[in-house]
């Protein structure tokens, strides 16, 4: 079976000026949406620091009556919410000053077994993340991202070149921000998994990008032995074609199994899937789209268009 | 095509046998003589099994100010023995301030002081000094701090009577806790929490406390607070004049039980001395009857009771209308000491046992259908090679888990997120190699040439695609915590274990087929 012509032609390069605009839109709107005045990313107390209770009910509790039992202690202000079901119930509390923190979950857990009864409720998760910690967790966090992306600059430049490298890096950077945008839009929150996946997006990103890149290298070294070279826009593009049916082939099959983890894995692990799904779908149009036009243009070999040269040859 | 070197099948054969004899103790238990390092299941981490994870950062500074204070009082012993007169001695951060009357006391003093502090720096004159603790040693101090904390640690989590807990040093002052299977997550922390220190100081009978109150605290004295009650409505600390110095501590209990103190039929504990303590205990008892001894646990007055006569026990109950539990608690923590230095809890995580299940469930259905739909797919578009492309994601799958059991790593809920993204990208090898193929054969190349060069051709971008993917696993591992990690450790092990049985396993299988049937016509991919 095959469901992708193994002779496809197409102008993937020739649109690089659609791809492009496509991009810059998107990447706008990923930047203008991480402003925290006007969206921002929905962090979690992984980063912020803060408690969270987790809580399963036998009957589905009304939001309103675990705010009035839990606002004696002084935790009216907490974030309230389902989690998958109407009997899953997580409280969010941020940190306050100095006081002891970590007792905020026993507190709040206590009031709930006082007004509902020890058996209708049962202690699903706790954690809390103290204001340093959390400090901690954000920068590891940033400087990971940034480490790996270094350490993949360095070695795709040792295997390849370094507009390899470079466009390798553009194609991850694009990916990073949309995935980034598209929590920040849809306020999901950010936990650490989500950096987890992001990294692992990363992985995926490249492992695509470069499997196009073997093949523009490889046919580029064919090339240059050919008596009348092709252009390399041409090379490119044909590379991009011959690795079409497995860009897509892979992504898709990773894509199932992401799915299965999505729908099925668990609330637990819904935003991880959820950057997971996001990033290998982003990832895979920018091996494609992105990743060949940057790395031919840092090396200026785009021609220029016809206009464009006419307007060159009017210049004094 | 060459005849398939013998070797490599011998090698996979091998794998395959010691994937499945390591796998195996996670399904059911092993037999005795099963090799021992092929015998241990995976570890599950907290997340899937449950139970409280809790880091604890220990305030070392303090335990710095104590060591400090303690030689402060060794200052004041030497200086009193040599009959120098001194008009200030106090302890500020790392440093002892000291002042002497007369300056001419100078060089004696400093004779006596530095062999009495040889951890410190000096610095002073005309009958001045700074005292200062070295870098080293207060690097020493802070690391024995943690080291005791954890031993401290260590004794009252077991005394919960859970099974593996770990207690383990975390960076420089902080300490990992984690108790699986324990739910009670209140009780863990209030276990941790407390600093245990007990101390036994006597009553100033002849003190006024009011003149105290008002801010003339005799020389020599201290007023401490008892514990927050309600009177008249209104929340009240009894106050106490109480003499400095300390004349017990909790150090010198050998141990701690609960009791029921017969007055009131209240739950209480019961100390028990060591020789040493039993025998001060005795001495004190003896020369203050009629007077009042403040039981001061953890900075607050428990109680003052009126010595009525000699004890010589060495025995002394701790009463204050506990429940069964603080009872309880109170005990496990006088046994196992006081901390060092105050600790603080930092970070929790704890699972209840009902997520965990559900953790293990959900992850191991998204597993399954992960892969059963990947099967499926590439064998459809596949065919015969696709099948070829399962056996080894099989294999794959079998590696990871033995791989996981052998080097004890713990299997986390992203974890097997990273099993089920292993899948996905397992088959991508197999993807490229047999694109690669059907190109060969699409620019007229022999059945068996095309194999050959389409293995050949797609090994280097199959290197390099998994080599960067490995380093970002990597750099997670680095930097990740927890359950993150086990992500990093299962993307890991998964791709080192892909690249084996994607090109090497399904090498080995197509060549050992297509070996003696002489002309292949056409591929069944």
């Amino acid at each position: 079976m095959q469901l992708i012509n193994p002779n496809s032609k197409i102008d993937f390069l020739g649109k690089r000026k659609i791809a492009l605009g496509i991009s810059a839109f998107m990447l706008f709107i990923s930047l203008i949406a991480l402003v925290p005045s006007i969206r921002g990313l929905n962090f979690g107390i992984d980063f912020t620091g803060g408690s969270l209770v987790e809580v399963q009910f036998k009957q589905a509790p009304n939001i309103a009556d675990i705010r009035e039992a839990i606002s004696p202690a002084g935790y009216g202000h907490a974030i309230i919410q389902t989690f998958g079901s109407p009997e899953e119930i997580i409280i969010r509390v941020q940190n306050k000053g100095n006081s002891d923190s970590s007792s905020v979950s026993t507190a709040i857990l206590s009031a709930l077994k006082n007004k509902f009864g020890d058996q209708q409720i049962d202690m699903r998760r706790v954690e809390f993340v103290g204001p340093q910690v959390g400090e901690e967790l954000t920068k590891a966090g940033i400087s990971a991202v940034g480490i790996a992306m270094l350490a993949i600059l360095v070695y795709v430049t040792f295997r390849f070149e370094l507009r390899f490298a470079l466009g390798a890096d553009a194609a991850l950077l694009h990916d990073v921000m949309i995935v980034l945008g598209v929590f920040a839009l849809l306020g999901k929150e950010f936990s650490l998994p989500v950096v987890a996946a992001i990294l692992a997006v990363i992985g995926y990103s490249l492992n695509d990008t470069i499997v196009v890149f073997d093949r523009i290298r490889e046919n580029l070294a064919a090339n240059s032995k050919l008596k009348n070279p092709l252009d390399e826009v041409d090379v490119c593009n044909a590379s991009v074609n011959q690795t079409l049916s497995r860009t897509l082939m892979t992504s898709f099959t990773t894509l199932l199994v992401v799915f299965a983890l999505f729908f099925l894995g668990g609330e637990v692990i819904h935003g991880f899937a959820f950057a997971l799904l996001v990033g290998i779908g982003v990832g895979t149009y920018s091996s494609i789209f992105i990743a060949s036009p940057i790395m031919l243009s840092l090396a200026g070999r785009f021609r220029s268009s016809d206009e464009e040269l006419a307007e060159m040859d009017a210049r004094p | 095509m060459h005849a398939y070197p013998r070797w490599k099948i011998w090698l996979i054969l091998i794998t395959l046998v010691l994937s499945v004899m390591a796998s195996l103790p996670n399904v059911t238990s092993v037999p005795s003589w099963w090799p021992s390092s092929l015998s241990k299941p995976m570890n599950l981490g907290l997340d899937l099994k449950g139970g409280i994870h809790l880091v604890v950062d220990v305030d070392v500074d303090v335990a710095v100010a104590h060591n400090v204070e303690e030689e402060v009082s060794t200052v004041r012993s030497i200086l009193r023995q040599h009959k120098i007169r001194y008009k200030k001695l106090d302890a500020k951060g790392h440093s002892i301030l000291l002042t002497l009357k007369n300056s001419s006391d100078h060089e004696k003093a400093l004779a006596l002081l530095k062999d009495a502090l040889p951890k410190y720096s000096v610095e002073g004159q005309g009958g001045s000094f700074v005292f200062t603790v070295t870098e080293a040693e207060a690097k020493e101090i802070k690391h024995n701090a943690v080291e005791q904390s954890i031993e401290v640690i260590r004794q009252r989590i077991d005394a919960l009577g859970t099974t593996e807990p770990v207690i383990a040093r975390q960076g420089e002052r902080r300490i990992l806790v984690e108790i699986p299977g324990f739910n009670d997550s209140a009780a863990a922390k209030a276990l941790i929490g407390r600093t245990a220190v007990l101390e036994f100081k006597l009553v100033d009978e002849k003190g006024d406390l009011d003149q105290a109150l008002q801010g003339n605290i005799p020389p020599g004295d201290i007023i401490v607070y008892g514990k927050e009650e309600i009177r008249n409505g209104k929340p009240f600390k009894q106050p106490y004049l109480l003499k400095k110095r300390t004349e017990l501590s909790g150090s010198l209990v050998a141990d701690a039980r609960v009791s029921i103190d017969s007055r009131y039929n209240e739950h209480a504990v019961t100390l028990k001395f060591n020789s040493k303590g039993a025998r001060t205990f005795d001495r004190l008892t003896k020369a203050h009857v009629g007077e009042r001894f403040a039981i001061i646990l953890e900075g607050e007055v428990n109680s003052a009771p009126v010595i009525r006569e000699r004890i010589s026990g060495g025995s002394a109950q701790i009463t204050g209308s506990f429940t069964a539990s603080e009872a309880h608690n109170l005990a496990i923590v006088l046994r196992a000491g006081a901390l060092p230095a105050p600790v603080k809890i930092v970070e929790e995580r704890s699972i209840g046992p009902s997520l965990g299940q559900d953790s293990i469930d959900e992850g191991f259905n998204s597993i399954i259908i992960g892969s059963i739909m990947v099967l499926i797919f590439m064998l459809i578009y596949y065919k015969l090679f696709g099948l070829v492309a399962n056996i080894a994601l099989i294999f794959n799958m079998l590696l990871i888990v033995a791989v996981m059991s052998m080097i004890g790593a713990t299997l986390t809920l992203p974890g097997m997120a990273g099993i089920v993204l292993t899948i996905g990208m397992a088959v991508d090898a197999n993807v490229l190699i047999f694109e690669r193929i059907r190109e060969e054969l699409n620019i007229g190349k022999t059945p068996l040439a095309a194999i050959d060069s389409g293995y050949a051709k797609a090994f280097s971008t199959i290197v390099d695609a998994n080599i960067t993917t490995l380093i970002a696993a990597i750099v997670l591992f680095q930097f990740g915590t927890g359950p993150v990690k086990g992500f990093a450790v299962t993307l890991s092990v998964g791709i080192i274990a892909s690249m084996f049985t994607a090109i090497m396993v399904t090498r080995a299988i197509i060549a050992l087929t297509t070996e003696n049937r002489g002309r292949i016509k056409k591929l069944s991919i």
